[in-house]
């Protein structure tokens, strides 16, 4: 099958207006007699089910949670971008656009990208209308803070918790529609497959993950906002629940997978403290405006710190090396996520990694301090030379912008940072790769539906700060209620879909079946066991780094683990209850397929692009030399995969992507 | 507003209300009281109007009687249902860990007072409400005071009455600025509020302390 | 560190559950209490065993999922903090520690740890909304200037994650705490002030109907609270119930 994004002709700038005008629509009370399922209830999710219920579809929603106020959006900290231009420093939608391509290095469908730009502003809009409190000025209009990659202040949050407010928000009108009834909410039901009848998607199986009831839900349509698959690296800053499990079981019944590989990994992570580690805590890219990133120039030094004998704060200026500044002297500590994270696994293999576990560098904000007490000081006509006094104003001021980071940071680290510089490390963050769709936001499944970051389409290689929780609001808003109508529009005639047909009785037989298998193995080890080597697998060979032999080696280790665990894994308990470890054998097991899928699109990518680094694609000489080189004329395309009954077998097709509006340039940061 | 009292906050509200109103009134008795220390005559005066004002007898008395009442009823019908919110309790329970061991036993307190309040209803009230509308004795010219006197004699009624306005201070304690927070104010007033509570918590029980053993020992 | 645990143990809904001691060795200080509890589970599952099953999500303090009461304190001793951010170094080897689930009538034990808090959903349900129709087309975000002060105290009552430790931690099981936080940042806020008197009614009988228990302002909520929500909210919302009520 060849792939067709749909995207309608014209100037790109016109591209949605022009489409919105086209499309079918459906009246009023024909929308009441159509059915849609949404999977998941996080900001794309609940956006998307409140506002289809507000058109006057029937909307069943579904999530893994207690509640749809805990999906794991909630724990985005920075921002949401708009291009409101509120503060006048020459900001656009096709700025925005533009930051957006060139920030995810050219590996993204343009006209999707200008039609977030575009819906941006709205977003801002309608969340102040629904009540979210973003920060403000005291002349009691929005407040903006800028965020790495850009130019302008675009980023509209609300103190450290925008990703929580903005949940919080689209929350409030799945509430409104839950009390009107024209939602029916099941919390605590895990989505176990989708349900096909005659080609097109027409219900989910799901299992009531307190009852372990399996229940089969039809509707019109299915859309997916399951967010990304970052738990496949086991240790990531995402939830323990998050999973790949409704995309993969979408991606088994047809639905093409885009680029698995890009993902980003993020510079400032708390680092691992021991293998009893669950999970990564980010510390919000702010931080890198004031903080500066170092080792020891020193191997000895790098010792006595591991050992105890030696503080980070007694190690002389000229001893440390601030290696992102001498590197990258233009932008110095503030490059993108990606070069961030890179030279710091540089300089931890290369043995200057400064905890126990040699994974981790200082973020350091003495000088910081040591700036703004000044600054403090001559403000407050105050004695410049008194050091204890620059240290404790300038304190104050590093408290007002970071305070709530830095109590975390000691909480979880016991150490404090205003006094010695924090250890952090790179983490994975986010997915940009998921399940392809069109322009429509529609899957090669006819009738289902992806997205936020559970699709692949808007970030390209590596996404911007700031841009997720856009993307998730701008889809579940305000893109998806028009484009999902022109699909309906077809189903008005259709009436109720019945549960009983072969399909469904097929596809609730298979999960059955499978479910029977994990209770009855008589397995040797746990589901983490097996998620664990997982993940190291896939640090270590598909992480920051990748290579052909790293990649080759990984995609026959994640198939060899995968035979083990059909083997040999142990769930403890019953079907029929609330069982944790059975709800994670199934989202293991399809972690266990994705992995191998994720290296071997890493494999067919031969070129270095925003998350995805290769080292046999960097520059070769120059001012450039070891940075990350992109091949434009090979790979300027979208790899979405078709499933063909194993990873290996999974089938190539390309998206060429064509960049009309935008010239390709090569990123420098030096 | 039909239903308000069967709402939390609306009966959250009028425990409030009667707490206040009777915060104001353990005011007035101790002003009164304190004549009894500083001059016998005035204490008998303001007694006699006390007990013979009509307005204070057919109007503030009967309020003070029904707020008393409904203070303690619903607090007893509050507690019975805060039980009920919790079937099974824990196993380890660290509440001293977040709270005032005043707040937590406000029913104690409260039942404390309750005894208190009928041994001192039977001591002073009821003794007067018999001579007034029973036997229909004048007041005119009756020496409170020498009553009052004589009442403070016994070490053992001293003792009660000291223990009482113990459990009094250990209730207003808690009880005076959560008045303030159920009817809804809570600004920035709230903590000038809370200093001048502990004041009148401890300050009036300990006065009225005072002044009964003044009288234990004055004769 | 070497420790007793006494845990909650309670097959499902209907069972009666008691209190079950286990002991747990090579405890880290730098563990989370979640991460001693997946090693406790762990080694119970390679004994065969029945895992002990918790709530947990986001593990970083922001979901409101974990709910534990621990050595008789939600989230257990540690201020500020959800179960996922409490470590391990809070205690001494060989101690004891108790953990239950959060109880109230109002959130059933499901299993074990594990408890509905379906109730707090239903408040919301109820009115925890502004009526606005998701379609962008409202006026611009900028077009109602928001007093700062104002704007902070909403977002301040806003960061409230649902946990329930505030429910869990008064001796009355009272859920005005979370429900006070709701209604404050919508009337805070000129958008919210419309529908202010309905929703605070109607959230307040939701509240009621669920069973739990009345405030008596013993503060317990505001020092359990991992988010630090001041009782302020509660006054705010007893005032708003008020005045909604003498005009409805």
């Amino acid at each position: 099958m060849a792939l067709d994004s749909k995207t309608p002709k014209g100037p790109i700038a016109d591209k949605w207006t022009n489409y919105k005008n086209k499309i079918d629509l459906v009246n009023p009370a024909n929308k009441r007699n159509i059915d849609v399922i949404v999977v998941g209830t996080g900001l794309a999710g609940g956006s998307a089910a409140a506002t289809l219920a507000e058109l006057g579809y029937n909307v069943k929603a579904f999530c893994f949670q207690d509640s749809p106020r805990r999906a794991h959006s909630i724990a985005a900290q920075g921002g949401i971008n708009a291009a409101k231009n509120y503060q006048g420093d020459g900001d656009s939608t096709y700025r925005l656009f533009y930051d957006t391509v060139k920030g995810g290095d050219y590996r993204s469908r343009e006209a999707n990208v200008y039609r977030l730009a575009e819906v941006s502003a709205n977003i801002i809009d309608q969340c102040v209308a629904q009540g979210v409190p973003f920060a403000r000025e005291y002349g009691g209009l929005l407040d903006n803070r800028s965020f790495g990659g850009v130019l302008v202040s675009r980023t509209f949050y609300a103190a450290g918790q925008t990703g929580q407010q903005l949940l919080l928000g689209a929350y409030s009108a799945m509430n409104r529609q839950i009390g009107r009834g024209k939602i029916k909410m099941y919390n605590r039901h895990e989505m176990l497959d989708v349900v096909k009848v005659d080609g097109k998607a027409r219900g989910i199986i799901t299992r009531n993950l307190i009852t372990g009831e399996i229940e089969r839900h039809s509707a019109h349509a299915v859309v997916l906002g399951t967010g990304g698959y970052g738990n496949v690296f086991f240790l990531s800053t995402n939830a323990m629940g998050s999973n790949v499990t409704a995309g993969w079981k979408a991606h088994k019944r047809g639905a093409y997978f885009a680029n698995p590989c890009y993902t980003q990994i993020h510079p400032t992570c708390i680092p691992v403290s021991g293998d009893h580690q669950s999970k990564l805590t980010l510390m919000s890219e702010s931080l890198r405006n004031d903080g500066r990133i170092w080792v020891p120039k020193n191997i000895k030094d790098v010792e006595a710190i591991r050992n105890k004998t030696l503080k980070p704060t007694q190690i002389a200026e000229g001893d440390r090396d601030y290696y992102l500044e001498r590197r990258y002297p233009a932008f110095g500590n503030l490059v993108p996520r990606d070069v961030a994270s890179r030279a710091a696994k540089e300089r931890c293999d290369a043995g200057y990694g400064v905890n126990a576990t040699g994974e981790a560098v200082y973020l350091d904000f003495a000088s910081a301090i040591t700036r703004y007490g000044k600054e403090q000081a001559t403000i407050k006509g105050l004695d410049l030379n008194d050091a204890a006094l620059i240290k404790k104003l300038g304190q104050e001021v590093v408290k007002n912008k970071y305070g709530n980071l830095f109590q975390m940071y000691e909480k979880i680290v016991d150490e404090n940072p205003y006094e010695t510089p924090m250890m952090i490390y790179p983490a994975v963050h986010y997915t940009m790769g998921g399940v392809w769709v069109d322009y429509n936001l529609m899957t090669t499944v006819p009738g289902l539906y992806c997205i936020g970051e559970a699709n692949f389409s808007d970030h390209g290689a590596n996404r911007l700060g700031a841009s997720a929780l856009m993307q998730g609001l701008a889809d579940g808003y305000f893109v998806l209620p028009y484009t999902i109508g022109d699909y309906l529009s077809d189903d008005i005639r259709t009436g109720p879909i019945s549960t009983d047909s072969k399909e469904f009785e097929e596809a609730e037989k298979e999960v059955r079946e499978k479910i029977e298998f994990f209770i009855n193995n008589e397995g040797s080890h746990s589901v983490d066991y097996f998620h664990k080597k997982l993940g190291k697998i896939m640090w270590n060979k598909v992480g920051m780094s990748r290579n052909v032999k790293g990649l080759t080696e990984a995609i026959q280790e994640i198939k060899a683990l995968r035979d083990q665990f059909w083997k040999e894994v142990k769930v403890p308990g019953s079907s029929d209850e609330l069982n944790e470890e059975l709800a994670k054998a199934g989202r293991v097991a399809d972690f266990l397929e994705l992995g191998e899928l994720f290296a071997k699109d890493a494999l067919n990518r031969e070129e270095s692009c925003g998350g995805h680094f290769r080292e046999d694609s960097v520059e070769l000489d120059g001012e450039q030399k070891g940075e990350a080189l992109r091949n434009d004329k090979d790979f300027a395309y979208v790899a979405a995969w078709e499933y063909k009954g194993e990873p290996s077998e999974a089938v190539l097709h390309k998206e060429e992507l064509e960049f009309n509006d935008i010239e390709l340039k090569q990123r420098s940061y030096k | 507003m039909s239903g308000i009292l069967n709402s939390s906050i609306g009966r959250k509200f009028a425990m409030a209300l009667s707490a206040l109103f009777l915060m104001f009134f353990l005011l007035q008795h101790f002003s009164i009281n304190l004549l009894s220390v500083t001059s016998p005559e005035t204490f008998n005066e303001v007694s006699y109007f006390m007990g013979n004002n009509p307005l204070v007898q057919y109007g503030l008395q009967p309020v003070l009687l029904i707020g008393v009442l409904f203070h303690f009823i619903m607090g007893f019908v509050l507690e019975i249902k805060n039980r009920k919110a919790r079937q099974i309790s824990y196993a380890k329970n660290n509440g001293g860990a977040n709270s005032t061991w005043m707040s937590r036993n406000m029913i104690w307190s409260g039942a404390a007072i309750l005894l208190f309040m009928i041994f001192h209803f039977n001591d002073f009230w009821v003794p007067e409400i018999v001579e007034k509308y029973v036997e229909g004795k004048s007041q005119v010219g009756k020496d409170f005071y020498a009553h009052v006197v004589h009442m403070f004699e016994n070490p053992i009624r001293v003792g009660v009455y000291v223990l009482a306005f113990v459990f009094l201070a250990l209730h207003l304690l808690h009880g005076f600025d959560s008045a303030f927070q159920s009817v809804g104010a809570n600004n920035k007033y709230t903590k000038g509020l809370k200093r001048f509570s502990k004041i009148y918590a401890i300050g009036i029980p300990v006065g009225f302390i005072i002044i009964a053993l003044v009288h234990h020992f004055n004769h | 560190m070497n420790l007793t645990l006494k845990i909650w143990r309670q097959k499902n809904a209907n069972d009666k559950g008691k209190m079950v001691d286990y002991k747990i060795s090579d405890v880290s200080p730098d563990m989370s209490f979640l991460e001693m509890l997946d090693v406790l589970n762990e080694q119970l599952i390679n004994e065969g065993d029945e895992p002990v099953a918790f709530d947990h999500d986001c593990r970083e303090g922001i979901c409101g999922m974990c709910s534990l009461y621990i050595n008789g304190e939600a989230h257990g001793p540690d201020r500020g903090v959800t179960t996922c951010q409490l470590h391990m170094r809070m205690f001494k080897d060989g101690d004891t520690i108790f953990i239950e689930p959060f109880r109230a009538k109002a959130f059933p034990v499901i299993k074990d740890l594990v408890v509905d808090r379906g109730a707090f959903d239903r408040i919301q349900h109820a009115g925890g909304f502004i009526s606005v129709n998701t379609s962008g087309n409202t006026i611009d975000a900028n077009a109602i200037p928001v007093e700062k002060a104002d704007a902070d105290k909403a977002f301040e009552a806003a960061t409230c994650i649902g946990c329930g430790a505030c429910v869990a931690s008064c001796k009355n099981s009272s859920a005005m705490l979370f429900v006070g936080a709701k209604v404050s940042q919508f009337a805070l806020l000129p958008q919210g002030k419309v529908e202010a008197t309905d929703r605070v009614l109607n959230m307040v009988k939701q509240m009621d109907e669920e069973g739990f228990g009345n405030c008596t302002n013993t503060g317990a909520c505001e020092v359990e609270c991992p988010k630090g929500i001041s009782l302020e909210n509660i006054a705010r919302m007893n005032r708003e119930y008020l005045t909604a009520s003498l005009k409805g």
